[in-house]
Formats: C-alpha cells, sequence, structure tokens
C-alpha cells in the first residue's frame, strides 16, 4: 500500500545542511502494524510528516496505492490527509473551544459531509472508543486518556487507510497509555493499518513490525510478532 | 467543505469570545453611527432650508434698499436695508414697466405693542398693499383683506395672524373686533391661515398685516420718511423668468435712481432662488466634510479589526495547523479567517446603522428640524463594514493560510 523510493529530506538551517532522511526505502503493506523508532533527530519525525502528507520529501518518491504522493500540490496534499490519513498527537491538538462530538466531526467538514450525517457518525466513533457519555464535554472537562480517545475517535472520521499515531501514549500515564494501545490493536486487528512513531520501546514491542532510524537511515527492519 | 460550515466556524470564534468581539466591532459601530448621523444631519438641515426659503414665497425677488452712508463724506457705512432709497413709484414703476409679473408687493415693517379685550402681546406689524398675500403665498383663513382702496387710504383695518389670534382672542373669532397697535385703534378684518414655524425658527402667524400707509404714518413714523418703503417683493409669472425679472428690476431701478454706469446700486435685488441655491452647496459641503471626518474614524475601525486578527491568527496557530492536518485547504483557513473579520465588521455596521438612525432621530427632534435619512444610508453603511471587514481582515487571513502546518501544530 505505501512505497518509499530513496526518499531524502534536507533542511537549510542557517549555513548548515541537515539532512534528516538520507535515502530511505520502505515498504509497508495493508493491514500492517508497524513502530518506527528512533532516537531524538534519527529522521523518524521526517518520515512520519512526508508520511502523513504533512511535508514533501526534497526528493525520492512516496507512492500510496500507485499514487505519487510525492509529486501533490498543496490542496491535493490536504484532500490525502483529510480521506487517507488518521493522525493521532501526543499532545491531543483537539480544539478547546469545541465538545468531543464537534472534534470528532472535524475532519467530516472538510469532507463535505452534511451535518446530521456527520454528527450521527460522530456519535457512533465516540460510542466506539468508549465515549458515549462525554459527547457534549469540552476537552478541558476530561482527563488526558479521554481526550486521547476523542482524537483517536477523530482521526477514524473519515474512514482512513492509514492511522498515524505520533508518540500517541507520551502525555499518559501508563495504565491509560495501555487502554490507548489496545484499542489501536483492536483497530488493527479489524484492519486498519497502523504506524505508531515512538522512542519508547515498550510502545514498539506492541507492534508486530518494527523500524529503527539513526541518522535518517533505516538500521533494522525487524517483523517479529507482537509480544 | 460547504460554505455553511465556514459561516458556522466563523461564528462560533466570535461568541466564543463575546467581550472582544464587541470591542472590536466597536470600531466599526462608531464609523458607520457616525457617517449615517452625519448625512442625516445634512440632509435634514437642506430639507430645512428648501422649505424656509421657499416658505418666503415662490418665484420671488426681494428688493431692498442699500446701505445707507451718515455724514462725513458718506464713508460709514450702516449695513444693508438702512438706507431709504426705495419709493412707492419704484414699486409702481416696477409693476407698470416689467412684464411677466405675478405681484409687486412694497412694505414697511416695525414692531410694536399689541392689545386688545385685556390681553396684549408684543409683535411684528407689516405695512403692505392687498398683493402682498400673493408674493407671499399666504391666504386668509376667515374673514377677508382688505382691498386697494383701503390700503390708499390708510385706513386702520388689519389681517392677523394665527399665533397673535389666539394670544389675543384665545379660542374666539376675531373677525370684527378692535386692536390697538401701539396706542392706535385698528379694526380687524380678517386672519391669515397658519403657515407654521419658518426653518429659521420665525413664527411665520406671529404677524399683523396692515395697509401700507396706515402703518408707514402712524406706526413705524420716525425711521421711514414720506414715500419710502423698506422692502418690495417682486414675484415672476414663472421661475424661468426670475433671471430676466431680476435683470431688468435691477435695470429699471439703476435709472430711475440716477445711477451712472459704473457706479454702486444703491439697493439690492436678492433671488431667492439662486440663494437656495448658495445654502445648499454649502450644506452639502459641510456635509460631505463631516461625513469624510465620519469615514476616518471607519477606516480606524478597521484598523483596529486587523488588528485583533492578527492577534487571534498567533493565538490559533495550532488550531490552524490542526485544522489544515485534517483536511483544510489554505483558501478554507483564508476563506475561514476573513469571514471571521467580515462577519465582525457586517454586525459593526447594521448596530451602528441603528443607532445612527437613532442618532440622527434624537438629533431632529431636539432641534427640530425634519427627520431626513438618505436612503442609500443603509445599503452604502451595510456594504462599506463589509468591505472594511473584508479589506483589513485579508492580510490576517493571508498569514494564516501560509502557515506551515507542521510548524503550527509545534507552536504552544
Amino acid at each position: 500500500m505505501i512505497e518509499f523510493k530513496s526518499l531524502e529530506k534536507t533542511y537549510i538551517m542557517g549555513d548548515e545542511t541537515v539532512r534528516a532522511l538520507a535515502g530511505v526505502s520502505l515498504h509497508i503493506g495493508r493491514g500492517e502494524s508497524v513502530a518506527v523508532i528512533g532516537p531524538s533527530g534519527s529522521g523518524k519525525s521526517s518520515l512520519m510528516n512526508i508520511l502523513g502528507g504533512l511535508d514533501r520529501p526534497t526528493s525520492g518518491h512516496y507512492f500510496f496505492e500507485d499514487e505519487d504522493v510525492s509529486q501533490f500540490d498543496d490542496n491535493q496534499l490536504a484532500s490525502f490527509r483529510n480521506r487517507r490519513i488518521g493522525f493521532v498527537f501526543q499532545s491531543f491538538q483537539l480544539l478547546p473551544r469545541l465538545s468531543a462530538i464537534e472534534n470528532v466531526e472535524l475532519p467530516m467538514v472538510y469532507a463535505g459531509i452534511p451535518r446530521d450525517e456527520r454528527r450521527e457518525r460522530a456519535a457512533e466513533l465516540l460510542e466506539k472508543v468508549g465515549l458515549g457519555n462525554r459527547m457534549g464535554h469540552r476537552p478541558t472537562q476530561m482527563s488526558g486518556g479521554q481526550q486521547q480517545r476523542v482524537a483517536i475517535a477523530r482521526s477514524l472520521a473519515n474512514q482512513p487507510d492509514l492511522l498515524l499515531a505520533d508518540e500517541p501514549t507520551g502525555a499518559l500515564d501508563s495504565q491509560t497509555g495501555q487502554d490507548v494501545l489496545a484499542l489501536f490493536k483492536s483497530l488493527n486487528a479489524e484492519g486498519l493499518t497502523l504506524v505508531i512513531v515512538t522512542h519508547d520501546l515498550e510502545v514498539a514491542a506492541q507492534t508486530r513490525r518494527r523500524v529503527s532510524f539513526r541518522d535518517g537511515l533505516i538500521v533494522s527492519d525487524d517483523h517479529g510478532t507482537a509480544s | 467543505m460547504k460554505p455553511i460550515d465556514l459561516l458556522r466556524f466563523a461564528a462560533g470564534a466570535i461568541i466564543a469570545h463575546p467581550m472582544r468581539s464587541a470591542l472590536t466591532s466597536l470600531g466599526v459601530v462608531i464609523g458607520v453611527a457616525a457617517v449615517v448621523m452625519m448625512t442625516s444631519i445634512g440632509l435634514g438641515a437642506q430639507q430645512m432650508v428648501t422649505s424656509s426659503i421657499g416658505g418666503l414665497g415662490s418665484n420671488m425677488l426681494i428688493v431692498s434698499p442699500g446701505a445707507s452712508r451718515g455724514a462725513g463724506g458718506g464713508f460709514v457705512s450702516q449695513g444693508a436695508g438702512t438706507g431709504q432709497s426705495l419709493s412707492d413709484d419704484d414699486a409702481v414703476a416696477i409693476g407698470a414697466q416689467i412684464e411677466n409679473l405675478a405681484a409687486v408687493a412694497p412694505t414697511v415693517r416695525g414692531g410694536a405693542q399689541l392689545s386688545a379685550e385685556g390681553a396684549n402681546w408684543n409683535t411684528r406689524v407689516e405695512g403692505v398693499t392687498p398683493d402682498y398675500l400673493l408674493a407671499r403665498d399666504l391666504t386668509i383663513e376667515s374673514g377677508r383683506m382688505f382691498d386697494n382702496r383701503e390700503a390708499r387710504q390708510g385706513r386702520k383695518v388689519a389681517v392677523i395672524g394665527k399665533t397673535v389670534a389666539s394670544e389675543l382672542f384665545g379660542e374666539a373669532d376675531p373677525v370684527g373686533r378692535r386692536l390697538r397697535v401701539g396706542s392706535v385703534p385698528f379694526e380687524i378684518v380678517g386672519v391669515l391661515a397658519s403657515k407654521g414655524q419658518s426653518g429659521f425658527g420665525q413664527d411665520q402667524d406671529d404677524v399683523v398685516l396692515a395697509p401700507l400707509q396706515a402703518v408707514r404714518s402712524r406706526i413705524v413714523g420716525r425711521r421711514v420718511r414720506g414715500d419710502n418703503v423698506q422692502t418690495i417683493y417682486v414675484k415672476a409669472a414663472t421661475a424661468e423668468d426670475l433671471e430676466q425679472v431680476q435683470e431688468e428690476v435691477t435695470n429699471l431701478l439703476r435709472e430711475r435712481h440716477r445711477i451712472r454706469p459704473g457706479g454702486d446700486d444703491d439697493f439690492n435685488v436678492q433671488n431667492m432662488a439662486s440663494i437656495m441655491a448658495a445654502m445648499t452647496a454649502t450644506i452639502k459641503t459641510f456635509t460631505g466634510l463631516l461625513a469624510a471626518v465620519a469615514a476616518v474614524s471607519l477606516l480606524v475601525g478597521g484598523i483596529g479589526i486587523m488588528n485583533i486578527m492578527l492577534v487571534a491568527v498567533t493565538e490559533r496557530t495550532r488550531e490552524i495547523g490542526l485544522r489544515m492536518a485534517v483536511g483544510a485547504q489554505r483558501s478554507w483557513v483564508l476563506f475561514q479567517f476573513a469571514l471571521e473579520a467580515v462577519v465582525l465588521s457586517f454586525a459593526g455596521g447594521v448596530i451602528g446603522l441603528l443607532i445612527g438612525v437613532g442618532g440622527a432621530l434624537l438629533m431632529a427632534t431636539l432641534a427640530g428640524w425634519p427627520m431626513a435619512i438618505a436612503s442609500w444610508a443603509a445599503p452604502v453603511a451595510l456594504g462599506f463594514s463589509m468591505l472594511v471587514g473584508l479589506v483589513f481582515g485579508a492580510y490576517p487571513a493571508w498569514r494564516a493560510a501560509q502557515l506551515d502546518p507542521i510548524e503550527a501544530l509545534r507552536r504552544e
């Protein structure tokens, strides 16, 4: 489903050129669960940004089901993020002004789904992540674990092909972190492709495949089964 | 996405900070209210001038004596109308020698204390000929006007205005009763129909009309000699004749007063239509000036909106990043913020319009002017307030749309 071909990403910082990705080739199949691991500065964040369509590679190609995402313009990327990708962030990134259900509706608004339909679907998704009784709550009225579950419900709004999580348990205590990972696992079991970017090896141990980065290159690709 | 959802987002952001939104709109509220009020006041003043000058009588020339020159070589001017250069004969000559006239009415006037049946009142007394009614567009409500014969003989008969009638006689019919003007007894033969307040705040019904000869000799007395008159009202047959008549009256009077070519007139001929045009032009200039000053405050209001929108974009950087991450195109972010500015500004415009209309109504009531709101005030005020929002919201919205989603999401 996902094919990276000699992907490179360089940044210019002052008069120094930083090579965040130094020629990465990678294949991820439909239904896989993958952890991308590595220390900070290893290039895993750059990889995630390109994978999620937030950024374009400096050179190389990114094929998503035969479409070359690396050639997309801004509007195509926006639409790609909207329909294909579900993002889950470390800091949840919920809009504080909106209620839980309105936050979940947001991607569907940009997809042009009528109000009644998206409200119904957002309610279903909140039920699914166990927040059926919190729909009208604001993010500030919820615990971290609840907020992250709202964010997961939001990521699923437009039935994405890929769930992309960036340190999803980084801001949670270990018990709620485990609950969130369990939720990911069950979503993966339903067939959703899952990529988790993390530096936490315990989190990485929950996925079936682990890709390690260092200095912009893949140093190991471990297809061992989840523990 | 659907436009209605853009509007929902914009409205949601505005409602989320009601106090801030209200203060942001305030500049536009004040600007629009000021523009509406200023133009309304100007228009009201214009209507007032039109009605008050029109109230003097239509197609009217007012001939008055020039300034008299006192002793000492005639160097010290005593002001317009103080001369005594006009006479009964001038009026007769105008009537006889100039064509296309509706009426010629020589007058003298003075103030006098009136008394009748124990009541008394101080007012203007005008010495006139019967043609005066025609010249000034006046009508008799009850009784009659004195006729030419009575006027010539200087009979002591009078026609009184409504105000005088009610002050002296209350509800009773004054026709046939006696009236003392100063110490001179007059018989009341008629009452004028009401003309109401003139635009300059003068009560046009507070007047007594009596034959020219009687008023000149018995009431004005010392100030007017022999056959002098103070004002000759000349009414042209039609508006088109007015300029021609004005020229002919001037030439005739110069000839009669033996003024050499190049010499100064010893009289003035005022054309009420041209006075009205000049006053209207002045008022329009003032209105334009006031509206321009008010428009500056609208501009300041726009800058206020821009300021707050720039703050909002900075504050909501993470929100913008998140919106882009979940699929908002740059143009949608642009529209959302631009729409926020337009809605804020438009709401300010609506409130400003209401306040402006209310203020104009209040001012008109207080000043006793006619209430006038220009028909274009509402659409222009609302259109301009939207335009202000669009112009001053454009830059902040563009800034929002240019944000890099990765950077924006990382912002604390």
